[in-house]
């Protein structure tokens, strides 16, 4: 089953990065792009560490997301002219679906729980499974053919764009700062002001280690990889807590130093303008309360539910 | 000198204040990583490609974008729009629980949409300060300003902290491919489930907090009335 498993997700993997390459194909396609050639080579190089990544050796793979980097770094992909939603075709259409235009969103996340607690294909395949059922539910309810989904596919790919890769390296440099030791560095500092072993002093260097790293940063996908690494495994994870219920924890208590950082300007200075409010940091003051509260209720959730 | 392992989170940390494109930086870091740590070029290459290919699973929300932008396409908003357009006659502080509660069940559902733009400016705000208007008349500038500051705070939070109670969030991806790089085999429903506690805290506080708020308009409105009557 494990085997059947494991292939049945490289085949998501497959298809997954056969999106990325019809994004780069229409990208190649379209004569209006301002940086065509580039965009298109971003994308298929993308599609190939998806599609091909688990046949061809690391090193080349290696050198592909490098040079996506290189891509990203002097600013040559970019979305190019993508057909927005209409606004009124949207209104026309809503009303005609009227609820119905939820079932699909919510047969995705209905039907990879189902697959993941009833059947033994396991969450990772379940998630495939739910995203191709879903599409397909999709269609039938919007009575629109595979060119359509195809096309809204493209549409989003590109909207979602570099940044959608980011977890994913992030979580690729985690397994690079572990190789390099970089855990134990930060383990043995902490260790100079934290005792060892101590369970609660541990899960309160996690909780505020995600806290702080996720201002200074912004961003908490980025401080999660350090912040485990060097905190979490070695004072809360080694000393007996469940590492789901300690990981989960750990990256909404990140969550709680977005709120309280400017660092953070999507969430937290884009409303200021959008509301055309007084204060700059209005958000902010307004989130601090619910944020030191929450950080209060993650150190005590993760030490008395994790061990 | 261990601690020169740790130049890789310095230049992550001056890249993402400096807003040096973020992937390129995310690279570095791990190519200086590696490179102080005694790794040759080749080996970080290797090590790069190996880590990013066995965690695509964190980049498998990408399969969902179809469907997304079929609904999308189909008034997803729209119709999201009309429901939240139909409630009325709620307080303040009960309006922005609901939104809140909205807002927690979209992320539960996958259902992506950028609050901030395409429902707290053009929808939530205004009918919250409208729903204050309509009890107790025109506000004062400060209330005003502290209903568009809770308005785009029960997006954040409730965005922030149900969006991980759905098995395929990208937050959810990275947890599991984070630890099992480090060696924890875990499964994203357990971390999707182990995200509800938080989420049902948060939207307990929230209402909370709400009911608190309603209070104090109330208040207001009576201190105000108050001294008018005194005039």
């Amino acid at each position: 089953m494990e085997a059947f498993n494991n292939n049945f997700l490289e085949f998501f993997f497959i298809l997954t990065g056969l999106l990325m390459a019809h994004t780069g194909v229409n990208v190649l396609l379209d004569p209006k792009h301002p940086t065509r050639l580039q965009t298109a080579v971003f994308w298929f190089l993308l599609a190939a560490t998806f599609s091909i990544g688990r046949f061809i050796p690391p090193f080349v793979s290696g050198v592909m997301v490098v040079g996506m980097g290189i891509l990203t770094l002097f600013n040559q992909v970019k979305i190019g002219p993508i057909n927005q939603v209409s606004e009124e075709k949207a209104e026309e259409r809503s009303k005609r679906l009227g609820n119905k235009i939820f079932i699909p969103v919510v047969s995705l996340a209905s039907i990879a729980i189902i697959i993941a607690q009833f059947t033994p294909l396991g969450g990772q395949v379940g998630i495939g499974v739910a995203a191709v059922l879903s599409v397909l539910i999709a269609m039938f309810i919007t009575k629109s053919d595979g060119k359509v989904a195809l096309h809204e596919g493209d549409r989003m790919v590109r909207q979602v764009g570099t940044v959608g890769i980011l977890p994913q390296l992030l979580a690729a440099l985690g397994v690079i700062f572990t190789a390099a030791g970089v855990g134990d560095v930060i383990a043995g500092m902490i260790s100079t002001v934290v005792p060892e072993g101590n369970q609660l002093i541990g899960v309160i260097a996690y909780v505020l280690g995600m806290v702080v790293f996720t201002m200074i940063m912004g961003n908490a996908f980025a401080a999660f990889t350090v912040i485990t690494a060097g905190i979490g495994v070695p004072f809360v994870i080694a000393q007996g807590a469940d590492p789901v219920i300690a990981g989960t924890l750990a990256m909404t208590a990140g969550y709680c130093g977005t709120l309280m950082t400017p660092m953070a300007a999507n969430f937290n200075a884009l409303p200021v303008a959008l509301l055309e409010m007084k204060n700059p940091n209005g958000v902010i003051k307004e989130q601090l309360p619910y944020a030191l509260l929450m950080i209060i209720v993650h150190i005590a959730l993760m030490y008395f539910w994790a061990f | 000198m261990e601690y020169i392992k740790l130049v890789g989170i310095l230049i992550i940390l001056l890249g993402f204040i400096f807003k040096i494109d973020t992937i390129a930086v995310v690279i570095l870091a791990g190519l200086a990583t590696a490179l102080v740590s005694g790794l040759s070029l080749f080996e970080f290459l290797t090590l790069l490609g190996e880590a990013f290919v066995s965690n695509r699973l964190v980049t498998l929300f990408f399969l969902t974008l179809p469907m997304i932008g079929l609904s999308e396409r189909s008034g997803l908003r729209q119709q999201a729009t009309r429901l939240i357009e139909g409630i009325k006659g709620l307080t303040t502080g009960r309006f922005l629980s609901l939104y809140m509660f909205i807002r927690e069940l979209a992320g539960f559902f996958s259902i992506r949409i950028q609050g901030h733009t395409q429902f707290v400016r053009p929808l939530i705000e205004p009918m919250a300060q409208a729903s204050a208007e309509s009890k107790f008349g025109e506000e004062d500038e400060g209330t005003q300003e502290k209903i568009k500051a809770r308005s785009a705070a029960m997006e954040n939070l409730g965005n922030f902290f149900a969006q991980n109670t759905f098995v395929a969030a990208s937050g959810v991806l990275l947890i599991a491919g984070t630890l099992k790089s480090l060696g924890y085999d875990v499964s994203a429903v357990n971390i999707a489930q182990a995200s509800l506690p938080i989420a049902f805290i948060a939207l307990i506080i929230v209402i909370v907090s709400n009911i608190l708020f309603d209070k104090k308009l109330r208040g207001n409105s009576k201190t105000t009335s108050g001294k008018e009557g005194e005039k």
